[in-house]
């Protein structure tokens, strides 16, 4: 049995726009996510802003009642049994929400533990274990609005895992943290499953994935579009390549000009200083550089450069074919 | 029952910690009463004895009670909402009932403060006589107060964590009630049909009880009263807080993201 499986998992939000004359709008943030993920596993949901990840995550905490489908964590039913559930995961999510600033660090943690039904002899143990392996030790009895925001992040993992839970929901954990905070982060987070833990990891950074998850699911608008393990996904762009143009200043219309062309798989642009570079993912046997700059209507090009394709271009390839 | 007893007790700390080191409410906490007892010890005085101006004392101080309940529960739970910590409180296994009683049980003590400062302010400045009929009783009518106060915001509360903007209610019941709990002026003044929704809100019973053992009286009848009234409120709050939370998770309304 998996440890965590949706199934065909759906969610709409209910909004409204206008001030005089309301109009009722539906949203459809989760179009019927199907996955399962192994006692043990690292799993990853890699996707862009607004993907549905944090949607996704939420029905599988409790937080959200799905519009339709259904999902199980350790057996049971995440709208029936939603108490069942809750005592055992953990859930940590990214950014500085999510803490009471005005007390110390230490009183969140003692609180939380309450809550989580920690036996009161257990309390301070635990959280001198869990203050130890997020690096707070020597912090806590200081009040949280005073915390750097990595230190907030730190206090967010602890907080989870007050109650050792079997099963760890982490929602973008690394969002905003200087490169070497995030590297920290990682490394605990790389810690859990090797001590048994069972992780569903939430994030935008390819890299990050790529690093930490047994296996990835990517999603985009609300839809699972590529799973498999990061050395599956890589291999479905390897047989590509990548052609890369330095232009000063896009003309109007021009990706969607290339977008059209025989053979481009997926096209994207990136700003560096003065230029932009467009991207463009073409199979590897086909040699689409001349068409690429006949489209761009006579544009001030800089260097161009032919390459093989990285995971990340895979990540793009995917999203960007889904939108 | 003990672990659930223990929750209610550090939770109770916890928020009672975190709202005095609020420097905007603690302002407001203090001020408050403030202005109420003067206002109040203007009014009364005008009418006449010092028995009418201890009346009038304890009105105010109730009313501060009343006032921190009302507003600071509706913000409270916005605060909570905003700060994403409703949403952790409600992803916990713990029943939501004894995490959100001790919030506002918590804000209502903040109100005892309005109490003493109304009674100390009283003293100092219009020289009232603080001489309390029955000692013990009027000692007991105030907890009693306080936390069928706290459990009547704690109603409010149930529906400010399922409707994201009926923390306004909270501001909208404020004036109303210390006309219609009796808190100023008499419940024999205002209109009969004004009198049955008066005896469904424990302020009503709470400042009746504070004043009959101050002033002198059987307190004993309105004491009970405020017991079975925040006995009630918390049932039913017990009751609807599940749905509610059951349609807050389906409409997507613990968070504001």
């Amino acid at each position: 049995m998996a440890v965590i499986e949706a199934r065909d998992l759906h969610r709409t939000y209910k909004t409204t726009t206008g001030t005089i004359r309301r109009r009722s709008l539906q949203v459809e943030a989760v179009r019927g996510i199907t996955f399962d993920v192994e006692k043990g596993e690292l799993f990853g949901l890699l996707g862009p802003n607004g993907a549905g990840k944090t949607t996704t995550i939420k029905m599988l905490i409790t937080l959200l009642i799905p519009t339709s489908g259904s999902a199980r964590v350790l057996g049971y039913d995440v709208v029936k049994d939603a108490r069942e559930v809750r005592k055992r995961i953990g859930y940590v999510f990214g950014g500085e929400r999510g803490v009471y600033e005005r007390l110390s660090g230490l009183d969140n943690l003692r609180y939380f533990a309450e809550l989580y039904g920690v036996p009161g002899r257990e309390i301070r143990p635990r959280i001198e274990e869990l203050l130890e392996l997020v690096g707070l030790k020597g912090r806590e009895k200081e009040r949280v609005e005073g915390y750097s925001r990595g230190m907030k992040q730190r206090l967010h993992v602890a907080r989870g895992l007050l109650h050792d839970p079997p099963v760890v929901f982490l929602d973008e954990p690394t969002i905003g943290l200087d490169p070497v905070g995030a590297r920290e982060l990682r490394a605990t987070i790389a810690s859990l499953t090797e001590g048994g833990k069972t992780v569903l990891l939430t994030t935008h950074y390819m890299f990050e994935a790529d690093a930490l998850c047994d296996r990835i699911a990517v999603i985009a608008e609300g839809d699972i579009v590529a799973h498999g393990t990061p050395g599956d996904l890589k291999a479905g762009v390897e047989e590509g390549a990548v052609v890369e143009v330095e232009i000063f200043g896009i003309p109007e219309g021009a990706v969607d000009r290339v977008r059209e062309l025989d053979g481009v798989r997926a096209v994207s642009v990136e700003e560096r200083e003065q230029a932009q570079v467009l991207i463009v993912q073409t199979p590897a046997d086909v040699e689409l550089t001349h068409a690429i700059l006949g489209r761009l209507n006579g544009a001030n090009v800089g260097r161009i450069s032919r390459r093989e394709p990285t995971l990340e271009d895979a990540y793009v390839a995917l999203v960007g074919n889904s939108e | 029952m003990r672990a659930g007893a223990r929750l209610l007790a550090v939770g109770w700390l916890f928020h009672f910690k975190m709202l005095s080191r609020s420097a905007f409410d603690g302002l407001l906490g203090v001020m408050w009463p403030l202005f109420f007892a003067t206002v109040a010890f203007f009014m009364f005085r005008a009418g006449g004895g010092e028995e009418t101006l201890l009346y009038a004392s304890l009105g105010a101080a109730v009313m501060g009670i009343w006032s921190v309940t009302s507003t600071s529960a509706g913000a409270a739970m916005q605060r909570e909402r905003w700060q994403g910590t409703l949403e952790v409180l409600v992803a916990s296994p713990a029943p939501f009932a004894l995490v959100l009683l001790p919030v506002t049980i918590a804000m209502t003590t903040i109100g005892l403060y309005c109490l003493v400062a109304t009674l100390i302010w009283g003293r100092l400045l219009f020289g009232i006589d603080l001489h309390v009929v029955h000692p013990l009783l009027f000692a007991l009518s105030i907890p009693v107060a306080i936390v069928s106060i706290g459990t009547f915001g704690f109603l409010m509360a149930v529906a400010f964590v399922r409707y994201r903007f009926a923390w306004a209610l909270g501001n909208v019941l404020e004036y109303p009630v210390w006309l219609i709990c009796g808190f100023l002026v008499p419940l024999t003044l205002l209109p009969d049909w004004v009198r049955p929704i008066s005896w469904l809100l424990a302020p009503t019973w709470g400042i009746r009880a504070i004043r009959q053992s101050a002033l002198g009286g059987s307190p004993l009848p309105d004491i009970a009263l405020c017991v079975a009234l925040a006995g009630l409120y918390t049932l039913v709050g017990v009751l609807v807080l599940e749905t509610a939370l059951r349609a807050a998770r389906a409409r997507a309304a613990l968070s504001l993201t």
